[in-house]
């Protein structure tokens, strides 16, 4: 692989490493509102939330190509800070990936969150538990599933991301040129034995990523099941642990 | 303990609670389903925010919304079991009873680490998680957890109901334990009326969201106007007694209650420990005079303070079932201080001229231990 292509390589792992945490930071919190709130605010929220499972992601990159410029509203109290405007840079890049796999990492966890229920978190209440010491004891590993689901889709799909980064990133190299831009220059400039390197690895790494996260999601939800339902039935009388083969 | 709480809910439910409970002892809740109990409990708790709610248990003051107190569940030191136990499913029983006993500060704790898992036998069962338990040894863990907290009162919201009737079996004897043991005061919610029988010193009686009734379980459970209490309880009393002894030569045990000595066949309960005895109403009948040569040995003197009528009007069977359709006077008496009740035939009722204040003899026929 020549050392052109190792840069983005390296420039994509950078993006999706930082943007990863960055995603769990924003999303928790989030997705944690969102799956105990009985507010009116819920699903005007969850709908932006989704937005970008929806949007072709040149729409999404060309609104905040204008917000964070220099002429809008975030470039200039960006540069107001004595700060050059986020386009056209690393920052840029994680912004944006931020926002477009925010879905990506919400869902997951506001499923997990839900999935615990009431009843764990109001037993940690009347054990003296006050509301972070709940989330951060009860919550959270209960919803480790969720975690690890979100981590690893979002991680995977920070890597694949092309339309948003181009528009708020431009191509440049060492700087915003990431694989999936780099696979498009290949292309446009006919050097496939490059752009099938660049792909295939990518292809190969989010099986692997998707694989790894239901693998361990099926063996969590065995593990989680009853013993009678999990091995032979014990006690087939019982109801639900005999099943047709 | 006191409190008051209006609460409305959708669909046209409404609690309207104002209430007292005893300091110490099991204060049973009782009421059909949909009559508040959980609503009532999880007020308590704090779990449920009763806007111009007031609580106050053992002098201290949990809410007063007039004043704008409101102590969050997590402050309110409760211990709380609920129908479902509720073991944390990412930690093993060990960790679970020590959720809430590490969160409990050392010189407020009152009961020690060994003692709740002696008390409910889990010694066992500590390593392991959860899900390889029965669903009685879930609860009984749900139980020693919220004990661990060290809590000033203890709620238990139907912590049988999602029991099978052998694991029910199993986990009475424990509560019955601890109800001896226990200085802090339980308030217990059931639809079941034979547990709180066994287990209750008090009663609240919910319907609709408001409270029909509150006294000692004698008092209310054989109080007239509100039979029956429980459409599925049979018509009877409970019975508090004392095992004075047995006797090996007739293979029977002498319990002495309020109003004289109950001879039962031959039962292991401890001479000397306190039981519940149960008396049906239709074991009990009246005679004017002392019975002379009769087989029946429980036989005590008695007045007559109530006569009252039970029958099929209501339409809610249980205790009407019984009484072929028709309505049954039911007399309730007074022996020594211990409430009884007979139910006798209208027939008796005129030729006995029976009426209240008439000193008359109770003949048992049948008495059930409740252990």
């Amino acid at each position: 692989m020549s050392s052109g292509d190792l840069e983005p390589l390296w420039l994509t792992l950078r993006l999706a490493g930082v943007t990863t945490p960055l995603l769990l930071a924003v999303g928790t919190p989030l997705a944690w509102w969102l799956s105990r709130t009985a507010s009116r605010l819920r699903s005007p929220i969850e709908a932006m939330v989704a937005l970008p499972l929806v949007l072709p992601p040149t729409v999404l990159g060309f609104y905040l190509l204008l917000l964070l410029g220099p002429h809008g509203s975030v470039g200039a109290a960006w540069r107001a800070l004595g700060l050059d405007p986020p386009v056209f840079s690393f920052s840029g890049l994680v912004i944006g990936s931020v926002l477009y796999s925010l879905p990506f990492v919400v869902q997951p966890l506001q499923g997990a969150f839900e999935s615990v229920g009431r009843l764990p978190l109001e037993v940690a209440a009347t054990l003296r538990a006050g509301p972070l010491d709940r989330f951060a004891t009860v919550a959270v590993p209960l919803a480790r599933r969720g975690f690890l689901s979100a981590a690893t889709i979002g991680f995977a799909h920070t890597l694949g991301e092309f339309g948003v980064v181009l528009m708020i990133g431009g191509n440049i190299p060492g700087r915003t040129r990431v694989v999936s831009i780099a696979i498009y220059d290949h292309v446009e400039r006919l050097e496939y034995a490059q752009a099938h390197r660049l792909s295939l690895g990518m292809l190969l790494f989010s099986f692997a990523a998707l694989w790894a996260v239901y693998a361990l999601n099926r063996r969590d939800a065995l593990q989680a099941r009853p013993p009678w339902q999990a091995g032979p039935p014990r006690r087939p009388a019982s109801g639900g642990g005999a099943r047709e083969p | 303990m006191r409190g008051r709480f209006h609460l409305a809910r959708g669909g046209g439910f409404a609690l309207d609670v104002d209430f007292t409970a005893p300091a110490t002892g099991l204060t049973g809740v009782f009421g059909p389903s949909g009559s508040g109990k959980t609503t009532l409990l999880r007020c308590v708790a704090g779990l449920e925010r009763a806007p111009g709610g007031l609580l106050e248990v053992g002098g201290e003051v949990w809410q007063d919304e007039a004043r704008g107190r409101f102590l969050p569940a997590h402050r309110r030191r409760v211990g709380y079991v609920f129908q479902e136990a509720g073991l944390f499913a990412h930690l093993s029983v060990r960790r679970n009873l020590e959720y809430g006993w590490r969160r409990t500060a050392a010189a407020e704790r009152r009961v020690r680490f060994d003692e709740a898992v002696d008390w409910l036998g889990l010694g066992a069962l500590l390593p392991r998680g959860p899900a390889a338990l029965s669903g009685g040894e879930r609860q009984r863990v749900a139980v020693a957890r919220a004990l661990l907290a060290s809590p000033r009162l203890l709620l238990m919201d139907e912590p049988l109901a999602a029991l099978d009737a052998a694991a029910r079996e199993e986990i009475l004897p424990y509560l019955e334990r601890l109800h001896a043991s226990l200085s802090i005061p339980v308030l217990y919610v059931s639809h079941a009326a034979a547990e709180l029988l066994r287990l209750a010193d008090h009663l609240l009686l919910l319907s609709a969201g408001r409270l029909r009734a509150a006294g000692s379980v004698a008092e209310v459970s054989t109080r007239l106007d509100l039979l029956p209490w429980a459409p599925e309880a049979e018509l009877g009393v409970v019975v508090e007694a004392r095992v004075a002894g047995h006797d090996d030569g007739f293979d029977l045990t002498y319990l002495d209650f309020a109003g004289g000595r109950l001879s039962l066949p031959r039962h292991a309960a401890a001479p000397g420990s306190r039981q519940r005895v149960r008396v049906l109403a239709r074991d009990v009948s009246l005679a004017l005079e002392r019975p002379e040569r009769t087989s029946v040995l429980n036989v005590f003197p008695a007045r007559i303070t109530e006569i009252g009528e039970i029958g099929d009007g209501s339409g809610t069977g249980g205790a009407a079932a019984g009484a072929g359709g028709g309505r049954q006077p039911l007399v309730k008496l007074d022996a020594g201080g211990a409430t009884l009740l007979a139910q006798i035939t209208r027939k008796s009722l005129v030729t006995l001229e029976l009426r209240p204040g008439q000193p008359v003899y109770a003949v048992v026929k049948g008495v059930a231990l409740l252990l």
